[in-house]
């Protein structure tokens, strides 16, 4: 049982994020979860606005389902099976990151610089986590997909778009690694 | 009574992802600096067993859970819109640490401020549907 209380290994996520993958595809559906996003924008009333939104959304209801289900895995998660929420990161990440302003990396799932209500609720801080769930949002729908969609349903699949993708990917997280983020936290 | 099955398949989402850190921050971080195998080993052995899953859909012509043809559509062709839209993805997970999935297993997890992350991304979508016709796909 112990096992099933620490992190759980690459070898095990991995092939069991295929698994519910496959688990969709089997149950006539799709393994992507940015579309939710447009679904929402629709359930608001986006379609009065713009064509984009005027879709059937009903038919979109599993997913939002299966994203409800996302939100109580996490729960289920934080309170029955795992009792130390600390991310044994590489120490030479917790170096790097304590030179750009984020000390005790690891500590939690999420920096306390960035994260906590403290921080998130200044003018700076707000703005990142504007900015960055609104870079996500435009370029996953902008892409046609995410992680899911994308890195994980489109190259099972080998779609080369879906390469490109992850390439895209890639080009951003670098960028914003190297050379904006540690612009924007200091 | 199916909407029952993803509910469940989105709990077994949220509780693996969770456990394998996927939704930590630091993690993503970790992964763009090269300084971990952990996510390149995840997002790899999903991608190799699940193609060969997808293979075997396709080979055995498998059908449905309600017994309808498995129809897996291809991706439209182009360079432009995969390019763009991905690196400016990529800006934002890099930024936020979170890619659609994880932002909503971390509100789950008690991580509030997430929030922000999510309505914002929800209004990215929004407005890469009003800005659709201009950009380059």
């Amino acid at each position: 049982m112990d096992i099933i209380y620490q992190p759980w290994p690459w070898y095990v996520a991995g092939p069991l994020i295929a698994l519910v993958m496959f688990l969709l595809v089997y149950s006539g559906k799709t393994f992507g979860v940015s579309s939710n996003f447009r679904t929402m924008c629709a359930i608001g009333g986006a379609g009065k606005v713009n064509d984009f939104f005027k879709f059937d959304w009903k038919a979109s209801m599993w997913n939002l389902v299966f994203l409800g289900g996302t939100v109580i895995g996490g729960f289920i998660a934080a309170n029955y099976l795992t009792p130390d929420s600390s991310v044994a990161i590489n120490p030479k990440t917790v170096q790097v990151l304590s030179e750009i302003g984020i000390e005790n990396a690891g500590q939690q799932y999420l920096p306390p610089e960035i994260f906590s209500p403290e921080s998130a609720f200044t003018l700076k801080g707000f703005l990142i986590l504007v900015l960055g769930g609104f870079l996500v949002g435009f370029g996953t729908r902008y892409a046609g997909g995410c992680t899911s969609g994308h890195a994980i349903t489109g190259m099972s699949n080998l779609q080369i778009p879906s390469l490109i993708a992850v390439i895209g990917f890639f080009i951003g997280g670098l960028t914003m690694t190297y050379l904006i983020l540690p612009l924007l936290i200091q | 009574m199916k909407m029952i099955l993803f509910a469940i398949f989105g709990i077994a989402f949220g509780i693996i992802a969770a456990k394998a850190e996927v939704i930590s921050w630091f993690r993503i971080y970790e992964m763009f600096r090269f300084q971990s195998f952990h996510m390149y080993g995840i997002i790899g052995s999903a991608v190799v067993l699940g193609a060969i899953l997808i293979q075997f859909v396709k080979r055995s012509k498998m059908k449905d859970i309600d017994g309808n043809q498995i129809v897996l559509s291809d991706k439209n062709k182009s360079v432009a819109r995969y390019l763009l839209g991905g690196t400016i993805f990529g800006l934002g997970w890099a930024l936020s640490g979170a890619c659609p999935g994880p932002m909503f297993i971390l509100a789950g997890y008690g991580y509030y401020t997430i929030l922000i992350v999510i309505v914002s991304a929800i209004l990215g979508t929004f407005t890469y549907g009003l800005l659709r016709g201009k950009l380059p796909h």
